[in-house]
């Protein structure tokens, strides 16, 4: 198999690169959206199977639209 | 076998298809007329033919594989997920580029700095030039890669496929019939417009599928996508409003210190 400069194999290389792709497309310079997606989807998984099916819907746009506020005065502070 | 099928939520997905395809292409497109402007255009229109012709087997390869082998559930919980984060991304960049806080893409400047760079290699040999051959090739792949994950996510949630197949495929047409009379004039398309629409999309879907992967039942049911999306751009223009409000002020005070 052949090897880069730095030793990584080619299917070392490619799952590296695969990686960070996906990295890149969620994670990015927004770290804050990705782990805002995890907290909607448990608080609106938690409200449907324990509360209620009409919390869950409502509470879950009101994280969606908490989280885009939020990033956007993040980004605003940063740029 | 997937058909395509025209309700509610076929509509918006095909919209969303559409224009997040569109926004694509125009970039992909500006680096192709770069490179046929500095390399030669038939290399570079070879390149973006091939990258297209990639992307569109990744398409069809891997769609009805998604759609027969993952569980519908599963499948509109990591792809709402996929969409919801996205669509975030895509919303918070055109809403500060909407505000000032962050610049605008200048497709201009872009096909510049390709021209620039690309006169500075190495001059062609006549026939094929592998220079402008590879740049083309790579500009659209890359930027039509999104375009393949969109595709993908919203089509086999959706179990329409074919349609938002057909939805990229006519905007890469239509924008590169407009790339063939404009050619460098690409800084006059709303750019920043689509992107927000196209994150508004996004946004809406990625809620309503993850929401539905994890036991959440919508009012409505499909109809709950177009209430999401005006929900949802309400709320951006609530804040696009606000955070332009606060700017101006911002910039008042600025003056007035700057006068005493």
């Amino acid at each position: 198999m052949p090897n880069s400069r730095d030793g990584a194999t080619l299917p070392a290389r490619w799952l590296r690169a695969f990686w960070h792709f996906w990295w890149d497309f969620l994670v990015g310079d927004t770290p804050e959206l990705f782990v805002a997606m995890l907290v909607i989807l448990g608080v609106t998984l938690l409200l449907a199977k324990g509360v209620s099916t009409t919390a869950a819907w409502v509470a879950m746009p009101a994280l969606v639209i908490a989280a885009l506020v939020a990033s956007v005065l993040r980004g605003r502070r940063a740029g | 076998m997937d058909v395509v099928r025209v309700d509610s939520s076929a509509i918006v997905l095909m919209v969303a298809v559409f224009l997040a395809s569109a926004v694509e292409m125009i970039e992909a497109l500006t680096i192709v007329v770069a490179a046929g402007v500095s390399r030669g255009w038939r290399s570079a229109l070879e390149g973006g033919a091939a990258a297209i012709v990639v992307l569109g087997v990744l398409v069809a390869a891997l769609g009805p594989a998604i759609v027969r082998w993952v569980p519908i559930n599963s499948l509109r919980v990591v792809v709402g997920a996929i969409l919801l984060v996205f669509g975030l991304q895509w919303l918070r960049k055109a809403v500060l580029r909407a505000t000032g806080y962050k610049p605008k893409h200048d497709e201009n400047a872009i096909f510049a700095k390709q021209v620039e760079d690309l006169e500075g290699r190495e001059p062609r040999s006549s026939g094929r030039d592998p220079v402008g051959f590879a740049v083309a090739f790579k500009g659209v792949f890359l930027e039509g890669v999104e375009v393949v994950i969109i595709v993908l996510t919203l089509g086999t949630t959706d179990h329409n496929l074919g349609l938002a197949a057909l939805a990229a495929a006519a905007a890469a047409v239509i924008v590169a019939a407009i790339g063939v009379v404009v050619a460098r004039q690409l800084a006059g398309v709303p750019e920043n417009t689509m992107k927000m629409a196209v994150g508004l999309m996004l946004v809406s879907f990625g809620s309503f599928w993850s929401g539905e992967g994890i036991g959440v039942r919508w009012p409505g049911s499909d109809l709950a996508i177009p209430v999401l999306v005006a929900l949802y751009g309400a709320v951006t223009f609530i804040v696009v409003r606000a955070l332009n409000a606060q700017k101006a002020r911002e910039t008042r005070k600025v003056g007035r210190a700057e006068l005493a």
